[in-house]
């Protein structure tokens, strides 16, 4: 702790830092009060009037319905996918120094750090070089390469605080390696996987770029509002479901902190 | 591996009974040989990332050596350079020039908003802050992106809220100023530059707080107190102390600003010209005009553009604070 420090920042920085949450959060929060606006044609502000009407209306649209459902499922395959292959590399990296090790966190990270079109259009050239249709698989296949990073940037982290003793000591006490995973490592690095998975799982919900280019004609929950929002159709039924949008993608994250807040500070375990 | 004498132990195993066969005899097998092991654990992934995400990247940059026939529209397989050079042309040289233009402004825009975020949560922000501070930035980073690009399109219309803020401020004239402006103007801020701009900023801020708040982190108090005993004041401590030790998170958040300003063709698709950035022209070229050679070609400009930027963050340190 530094306690022996003043505590009271200049009052320039507090200004300087509360306006940059509040350019971070107003734009987000504008979201809710749009869902409930009377005007359909125009971005109107401030709202003329207020309803609950296009509530309804979108829950009775099967457009809708269905980007969700192919949204909830190609989320639910990356995930999987990702938590399996992400905690995968992190083991091997964390317990082990080995040749190439640096070039398999590069290898992790790649799919992050170049830009999503490449990737897009690379998985679509070879999709198409290999004659490969399009399908729920196509997109799959590429949101969980780069989902993998963020199960991997969690368990490595859960990794690096966990002691090599706890290992040592179960084998010592005569478990297996199987049983000293299933007793030992998997009870710690549980929750930190988990949080990964729902952050997989918000980054894959949320996709767009990639999945234009490996989607074919498949709509998932971004690509409708991309369309949306390239050719409106129904304003109002767009606002609804972008506050749904904002509402499933936060419940993850939440929950993903809740998991991980006592452990150290896992910055930049971004996308 | 010599448990096998305990049998059943009553209700809580101090030691778990050892299981006998071919799980046993593998777990010893791991045991005896950890390499076998770590080739195993390795296997999945290094195929996955190898085979899908590295096969497609070299698909892809083989078709960019893959020219188009112009009469037929048929990609003709054969080496040749002829696809490159039409990089050159003047229309496609100022489609790359405005792109890193934008990325650079957009990347020091936003290390110079992120900064005091990042400051003031790393020094001062404590318990209930810090939390607050942190899930502050975690969940406009974690929140839609479509989301976020249309509440700005809600936000710059011109019958929306920042027209009518200006208004009731008595601002207008102001805006109009600005939108009279060559570039950066239009005709309202949702199809300008300055739109576009504003946008880029908003939607990859958060990926610029996060690791300078971790560098910042790493700075022990003991260096800046032993700065002010020897006599700096408190802006010589920054200059010379916290900003320098604070750099190679600015760079590592920089890779992130950079490389997303590069491929993004969203953002300008919905809010900005009609004048193209590298990931619109990408996406045109591979769409409609099925030329993929030419979108190929394309894409290698950000890819060498991010490796130079990667070796260079790299060579300061930035993979440290990321």
């Amino acid at each position: 702790m530094r306690s022996d420090r003043s505590t009271s920042a200049p009052l320039a920085l507090k200004l300087a830092a509360a306006a940059g949450l509040l350019f971070l959060h107003l734009p987000i929060l504008l979201i809710f009060v749009y869902a409930f606006t009377t005007e359909e044609k125009t971005y109107q502000w401030p709202p003329p009037g207020f309803t609950l009407r296009w509530l309804a209306v979108t829950w009775n649209r099967p457009d809708v319905w269905q980007a969700l459902s192919l949204s909830v499922k190609v989320a639910a395959l990356s995930t999987v996918i990702a938590i399996v292959l992400g905690t995968l590399c992190a083991a091997a990296v964390s317990r082990t120094r080995f040749f190439g090790r640096e070039t398999i966190s590069l290898l992790v990270i790649l799919p992050i750090a170049l830009p999503g079109i490449i990737t897009g259009i690379a998985l679509r050239s070879a999709f198409s070089l290999m004659e490969i249709p399009f399908s729920t698989w196509t997109i799959v296949l590429g949101h969980a390469t780069f989902c993998v990073v963020v199960v991997y940037n969690n368990a490595v982290a859960r990794f690096r605080r966990t002691s090599g003793s706890l290992i040592e000591a179960s084998m010592d006490l005569g478990a297996d390696g199987f049983q000293t995973f299933r007793h030992v490592v998997l009870p710690n690095i549980g929750t930190a996987l988990l949080a990964g998975g729902m952050l997989a799982f918000a980054l894959s919900f949320d996709e767009v770029i990639v999945t234009t280019f490996t989607a074919g004609q498949q709509q998932t929950v971004p690509i409708w509002m991309l369309e949306e929002l390239v050719r409106p159709r129904q304003r109002p039924v767009t606002n609804v479901v972008a506050m749904i949008v904002v509402l499933v993608t936060a419940l993850p994250i939440l929950v993903s902190y809740y998991l991980t807040r006592d452990s150290d500070q896992i910055a930049g375990a971004g996308k | 591996m010599t448990a096998a004498t305990i049998t059943s132990p009553p209700a809580n195993p101090a030691i778990l009974p050892a299981r006998g066969g071919i799980l046993s005899s593998l777990s010893d097998l791991f045991w005896r040989r950890p390499k076998f092991l770590l080739l195993l654990m390795l296997l999945p992934p290094l195929l996955w990332l190898g085979i899908v995400y590295l096969g497609a990247l070299l698909a892809l940059l083989l078709q960019s050596f893959f020219s188009i026939d112009e009469f037929s529209g048929m990609i003709n397989r054969e080496f040749t350079l002829k696809t490159y050079s039409e990089l050159l042309l003047p229309s496609n040289i100022d489609i790359i020039l405005r792109t890193v233009t934008m990325a650079a402004l957009v990347t020091v825009a936003s290390a110079v908003i992120a900064f005091p975020i990042a400051y003031y949560a790393a020094r001062y922000a404590r318990g209930k802050w810090k939390a607050l501070f942190y899930l502050g930035v975690m969940l406009p980073l974690w929140s839609s992106y479509l989301v976020k690009v249309y509440a700005w399109k809600l936000i710059l219309a011109k019958e929306g809220i920042l027209g009518w803020l200006l208004e009731k401020l008595h601002l207008t004239w102001l805006l109009d100023a600005w939108l009279s402006l060559p570039i950066v103007g239009g005709n309202s801020l949702s199809v300008s530059f300055t739109g576009t701009f504003i946008v880029f900023v908003y939607v990859w801020l958060p990926f610029m707080i996060l690791p300078i708040q971790a560098a910042l982190e790493r700075v022990p108090v003991s260096l800046t107190e032993a700065s002010g005993d020897l006599g700096a004041s408190p802006g010589q401590t920054f200059r010379h102390v916290v900003f320098p030790l604070a750099l190679p998170g600015i760079v590592a958040g920089s890779i992130f600003t950079f490389s997303l300003t590069l491929g993004d063709y969203i953002i300008p698709q919905i809010i900005g010209t009609s004048r193209l950035f590298i990931g619109q022209a990408v996406y045109a070229h591979q769409g409609t005009a099925g030329n993929i050679p030419l979108a190929a070609a394309f894409t290698v400009v950000p890819i060498v553009i991010m490796g130079f930027y990667l070796w260079a963050a790299k060579r300061m340190g930035a993979f440290d604070a990321l």
